[in-house]
């Protein structure tokens, strides 16, 4: 009891601070009397900082106030009493739901704060489907029944007998759910089967005892009964027993905790042989292989949570539960050994010690001290957290002296796997090289046993994946048979990649089981993959199913064909035929039209399951046969002739999603008939297709659509009985507002309307669309333009009537002129619509320009864009209805919108100009080019490409047709600004650029234009340097050569490399634009070329050799042999050059004068190297014997050296 | 280093289209063997020469062709022994 006031009022002080403290929630300020003292000496940046300053033992001077803000006001809010319950001021907002729409599931917005590292990982961006892979986890080893002698590892009988256990627990873990779902409790007290000693055996069935029997061979001797046996019985009891009975155990506790009692369950208990799980629990001597340096893994067996169902009850949880008189503690049989210790503590990962108090002083922020560099390894990339799982063992320092061979190599391997993974590129590469020419010394084991259990971390990321799985396929080809009991594990690790959503993996992934099926061959592939046909994971049959696929691809259907038959026609269990029938539909998906000879086979094999008693057999055995029809298109019918019958039936009795899949069979046979075919089997199924019309599933909507395009294009179809019959229900049930508004169904109805008009032609679909174009929703407009525009491109105008024409060009006039959002779609429509009338548009070109003139002046860039883009499209159109006065008066329009500020709108407007240009002619220009050109000179200077890209072709457009309306000082100027246009980043523009000195040149003559591009060569840029001499290359050609190459070969005297080696290159240029021409000048380039090809720099002598080979192969034939071969004599000993651009260009000269002076000639220089002591020499000999003789090799037989008496060439010698 | 790999790598693509083809270490009796197979494969390949060759030896052009194919077996006798 307090007495002293003075304490009294000590506690009533904290206590209130604690209540302060409690209701401003967050709050830390920290408060001596009830924390802890912190011990350290650093400031927390979290806290207020201030807080010591003040006397904490006098009254708090904020008591009473909010120390802090807390973020979420609306909890303050709504804790505010409302009069009578409800407010006086109505509140509109949004629910919960709605607020919180962006926040989870799907519609989630990326988080910007998510790590990166996270977004790396490929688990990441999984769907929940391709996690499932981690559920899976690496099987045991298998024996390879191929082998002789000492065979390790779980036989095909083990295996099979352990995914029968599988199906069983699958099937009783379905039942428990089931019941729950029911709203039952799925722990179901167990119903005592004794009453009060006396034995009641007629509650118990016999067939329920010859299951428990069954099951308990395997477990222990378990007093207590199992969840499925519980499960069973209960079915049984209830139904003849009204009360539920308490069982034995349960009678001195109580009810409720019995309920929530961990109980063990028989698959935590299971002997050696009963594995739960695709994961066999973690023995050693049978399991899965533990990554040596993690020690016993953690088990993830049946169901991966640990939860208290599973955990079985320890000694004091029974003697808790348990009264403690009437009850004895059996022994355990002789002989039992429980294989698992207490999986509680098991669950802990190894050195784990407890709740440890975070220290104060954590560097938490700057992550975790790991290691960069590795004893043996070096610097390494990255380091991360997970990795020291793996690799932790080659920083904990052992001596490596006292080791064994077989640790040595572990750690060898270990090594050299985070080199590759974790390494620097050319570490990488020197690992890779070293794991895989020691790969059958380090033997399959030690290898796989650490690179597959990196592949299945959740980390991972794609390029380690990819640099493993490379690991893997390098490490297979060495290992060849020997990974025989591997292959398993392999797949598991790879086949989930075959469903990745990264076509690159899909592709890595086929090539390791193709490799891994050619290394253990066919009979064992199948041995191994048997298992898994009938798995009780649907993810593990898809993957297999998928993987198998890609077995018959790698070792030829023939041989998988009797395997794939028997597995399509198993009688034991649903799943493998399900199996079966999806690896033959994939095969086809994988192989395309390489399916064919095969086609009869495959289809046998399904044929069968059609009428399957399980309807998803049914349904993938029709998906099946729509892949082999779509891969044999357009031949193979008469292998389907079997399967038509029971096919177009069988669509008959469907419903729903199977018969989906049935319509799409169907929809890819029919193209394969022949037309009376086609059109008999048509008509069977169109009722079906008519009446699925109106499915409100979207699936079947796909379908059905496709099966429509796809009979549309059957010429066996007629236009009549589509006009008839189908026609109306089409439109009625698809061109419908809706359907514009979902991307894939817009597609996809387009897309038929436009196969369907290719059968019955332009006007009978555009007449029934046509209004459309005025539907107030633009979606649905834009879709109707944008099938009016492919429907026309593919067939013309011609089928559209007076009426029609006027009705679409109203139409179209009002679609363009009402969009909110100018879309490309539109504006196609609109210029393929006015192409494909022709001078039939005469009548509607003034209305036409009009829109165009009103909108090139309208406020937003984007129209005034796209009114300017219209214009170049339509001129040609314009030409034809002689709407020339039309265009002087667009063309002055554009004239003075050319101050533009909006690049993309620039560019848009130059395009149009020149399109102008092109039609109506130089001189009929209007504005005329003497006042047009003045005013682009300044806009060359514009950076922005679309800018440069139109103004350069108008200019050199102008430069071509009409180059004397310029003077030629304004040529000039322009030439000086298409300088910068060379170092231009797109190609097309450089391109233009060099082709407008061409034209610019041949209007003004060389001289001026060659000094200023000679000039240019001495910038320092590359790029820049390249495209002027590329520019005198076409100024030597377009004013030929001998008006540029004195000045050039002036230039050549300046002593200056890279003007040198710029004018070599011209001249290469040149020579390659200017071919024959080059013979009158050969003898003129020669000793340039001497001097050039005997430089001390390489560069020089490369663009010399390009130089050589250029001339040479212009003048084959023309009597230059002379020159060439003097220059093969300079060119010849640069042979052993070693860089690879400078040996492929002397290489390539080689091969030019090869042909200028024919094969034998050259050959008497090679003869003298093919053979030659040294090694260095032969090589580059060798290389010029191999590439003339792929060339000319028939040229070679007259030249072949002579060889003494047996080797000689007799027939040579024949003279008559 | 990686040029190396290429370098085979391509000739090994070289060699699998074009037979005839060598490299640094093609021994004498390869190099000849292609010789004087590419040699009868021509003259097989050009009707004049093999008219002509035929008149030469006076024998039907046929007969000379078979004898030609026939002898592209072992065309320069049996392979050297292999010794290790």
């Amino acid at each position: 009891m307090l007495t002293d006031p003075a304490d009294f009022n000590k506690v009533a002080r904290s206590q209130r601070e604690r209540n302060e403290a409690r209701s401003t929630k967050k709050s830390r300020t920290f408060d001596p009397v009830n924390q802890r003292t912190n011990t350290s000496t650093k400031a927390s940046l979290t806290e207020a900082f201030d807080s010591t300053l003040y006397d904490r033992n006098g009254v708090d001077k904020y008591a009473g106030y909010n120390t802090s803000i807390t973020a979420n006001d609306d909890e303050d809010m709504d804790d505010a009493e409302e009069p009578n319950g409800r407010r006086l001021v109505g509140q509109y907002t949004a629910t919960a739901a709605q607020l919180n729409e962006f926040a989870h599931g799907d519609t989630e917005e990326s988080d910007i704060l998510m790590n990166r590292e996270e977004q790396a990982q490929i688990a990441s961006r999984e769907t929940d489907y391709q996690k499932r892979r981690f559920a899976r986890a690496l099987s045991p080893t298998r024996a390879d029944p191929f082998k002789n002698g000492d065979n390790e590892g779980a036989s095909y009988q083990d295996i099979m007998k352990q995914r029968e256990i599988e199906r069983e627990e699958e099937r009783v873990n379905r039942i428990i759910e089931d019941r729950q779902t029911k709203g039952e409790n799925g722990v179901v007290e167990h119903q005592a089967t004794l009453k009060d000693g006396t034995a009641n055996g007629a509650s118990t069935p016999p067939a329920e005892k010859r299951r428990k029997r069954r099951w308990d061979d395997a477990a222990l001797a378990q007093p207590k009964s199992t969840d499925t046996m519980e499960v069973d019985k209960a079915d049984t009891v209830e139904a003849d027993q009204g009360e539920p009975k308490r069982s034995r155990w349960d009678t001195a506790a109580a009810p409720g905790e019995v309920a929530a009692a961990p109980r063990a369950s028989r698959w935590d208990t299971a002997g050696p042989v009963v594995a739960g799980g695709a994961t066999p629990a973690p023995v050693t001597g049978l399991a899965t292989p533990a990554h040596p340096s993690v020690g016993i893994p953690i088990s993830r067996g049946f169901g991966t949570d640990i939860s208290s169902r599973n955990a079985p009850l320890s000694d004091e949880d029974l003697d808790r539960i348990l009264p403690s008189e009437g009850y004895k503690i059996l022994d355990p049989p002789p002989g039992y050994e429980p294989v698992r210790a207490a999986p509680r503590t098991a669950a802990l990962p190894s050195g784990y010690q407890g709740f440890i108090m975070p220290e104060a002083e954590n560097n938490s922020m700057m992550g975790k001290q790991l290691p960069t560099e590795i004893p043996g390894v070096g610097d390494l990339q990255f380091f991360k957290t997970e990795d020291m799982k793996y690799f932790g063992k080659l920083v904990d320092g052992a001596d490596e002296n006292e080791m064994t061979v077989e640790e040595l190599k572990e750690r060898k391997i270990m090594r050299l796997l985070l080199k590759v993974k974790n390494g620097t590129p050319p570490m990488r590469k020197t690992a890779l090289r070293q794991l895989t020419d020691n790969a059958r010394q380090f033997g399959a084991g030690p290898l796989f046993n650490q690179i597959l259990p990196l592949l299945m971390e959740r980390t991972l990321e794609d390029q380690e994946r990819h640099l493993l799985v490379k690991v893997i396929d390098r490490v297979l080809y060495k290992l060849d048979d020997l990974v025989r009991p591997y292959v398993h594990k392999i797949l598991v690790v790879i086949e989930p990649l075959l469903i990745d959503q990264d076509y690159y993996a899909r592709v890595e992934g086929r090539e390791i089981i193709s490799n891994l099926s050619k290394a253990a061959g066919l009979a064992h592939m199948i041995s191994t993959m048997r298992p898994d046909l009938d798995h009780a994971d649907e993810y593990v049959r898809n993957t297999t199913a998928r993987a198998f696929a890609v077995v018959a691809s790698a070792l030829g259907i023939p041989a998988l064909l009797p395997f794939l038959r028997a597995v399509c026609r198993s009688k034991k269990s649903w799943q493998a035929r399900h199996t079966g029938v999806k690896i033959v539909q994939q095969i086809p998906i994988l192989m395309g039209c390489a399916v064919l000879p095969h086609l009869k086979g495959l289809v046998e094999c399904i044929g069968d399951n059609l009428n399957d008693e399980q309807p998803k057999v049914r349904m993938v055995t029709a998906l099946a046969i729509a892949a082999l029809a779509e891969a044999a298109n357009p031949y193979g019918i008469e292998s389907f002739d079997d399967i038509l019958n029971p096919l177009w039936t069988g669509a008959r009795r469907q419903r729903g999603k199977s018969l989906a899949s049935f319509l799409k069979a169907v929809g890819y046979i029919i193209p394969l008939m022949d037309e009376e075919y086609a059109n008999y089997y048509t008509s069977q199924i169109m009722e079906i297709v008519l009446r699925e019309f109106e499915s409100p599933d979207e699936e079947m909507k796909k379908v059905v659509l496709k099966v429509v395009s796809q009979c549309a294009s059957t010429t066996g179809v007629t236009a009549a009985y589509l006009k008839e019959h189908v026609l109306r229900d089409f439109f009625k049930n698809f061109w419908v507002r809706r359907m514009a508004l979902d991307k894939r169904n817009y597609r996809q109805v387009v897309d038929t309307t436009v196969d369907i008009a290719q059968n019955v032609g332009v006007g009978e679909i555009v007449q029934r669309i046509v209004v459309n174009l005025k539907d107030e929703n633009e979606s649905y407009r834009k879709m109707t333009v944008e099938t009016i525009d492919k429907v026309i491109s593919n067939l013309g105008a011609a089928g559209i009537d007076k009426r029609l024409e006027e009705q679409l060009v109203d139409g179209m006039l009002s679609a363009f002129q009402e969009q909110t959002i100018e879309d490309p779609i539109i504006l196609d429509g609109f210029a393929t619509m006015v192409n494909a009338l022709g001078d039939r548009s005469q009548n509607y070109l003034p209305q036409i320009v009009s829109t165009i003139l009103w909108r090139l002046n309208n406020k937003s860039a984007t129209v005034r864009q796209q009114a300017a883009d219209l214009v170049s499209r339509i001129t040609v159109v314009m030409s034809q209805c002689e709407g020339d006065p039309l265009m002087g008066k667009i063309g002055t329009v554009l004239y003075e919108y050319l101050g533009e500020e909006y690049p993309e709108v620039l560019g848009s407007i130059l395009g149009a100009l020149r399109a102008i240009v092109t039609v109506v002619g130089i001189e009929q220009m209007k504005p005329s080019i003497k006042d047009l050109l003045p005013r682009l000179t300044p806009i060359l200077r514009n950076r922005h490409e679309k800018v440069q890209e139109n103004t350069i072709d108008l200019v050199g457009r102008i430069a071509d047709r009409g180059p004397e309306s310029v003077n030629a000082r304004e040529w000039m100027r322009i030439c000086f600004e298409l300088l910068d246009m060379l170092k231009a980043h797109k190609k097309g523009i450089r391109r233009a650029a060099n082709n407008t000195f061409g034209y610019i040149a041949k209007a003004i003559g060389p001289q001026d234009v060659l000094a200023t591009l000679l000039n240019n060569l001495r910038v320092q840029e590359r790029q820049s340097r390249v495209c002027t001499a590329v520019a005198i290359g076409i100024v030597a050609e377009t004013c030929a050569p001998f008006t540029v190459l004195p000045a050039l070969m002036n230039e050549y005297r300046v002593p200056e490399l890279n003007v040198q080696n710029g004018v070599l290159k011209s001249l290469s240029f040149m020579f390659e634009y200017i071919g024959e021409m080059a013979k009158d000048y050969v003898y003129a380039i020669t000793p340039l070329l001497e001097d050039a090809l005997i430089d001390r720099d390489q560069v020089h002598r490369q663009t010399a050799a390009s130089v050589v080979k250029h001339v040479a192969l212009g003048v084959v034939g023309l009597d230059c042999e002379d020159a060439m071969i003097h220059l093969l004599n300079l060119l010849w000993p640069n042979l052993f050059e070693t860089s690879p651009h400078v040996i492929d260009r002397i290489i390539e000269a080689i091969d030019g004068i090869r042909n200028a002076v024919g094969t034998p000639l050259v050959m008497n220089y090679v003869w003298a190297g093919l053979f030659h002591p040294a090694r260095k020499v032969r090589q580059p000999y060798w290389r010029i014997y191999n590439d003339a003789y792929v060339q000319s090799a028939d040229a070679m037989i007259p030249a072949y050296p002579i060889f003494d008496d047996e080797l000689k060439r007799h027939e040579l010698e024949i003279f008559i | 280093m990686a040029d190396k790999l290429r370098a085979q790598q391509h000739l090994e693509a070289l060699q699998a289209r074009y037979i005839g083809t060598g490299h640094s270490d093609t021994t004498k009796f390869e190099w000849t063997s292609n010789i004087a197979r590419d040699s009868l494969s021509s003259y097989i390949g050009h009707p004049p020469m093999l008219q002509y060759m035929s008149i030469g030896l006076g024998q039907p052009r046929e007969k000379v062709r078979v004898q030609l194919i026939d002898r592209m077996i072992q065309p320069v006798g049996k392979p050297p022994e292999v010794q290790d």
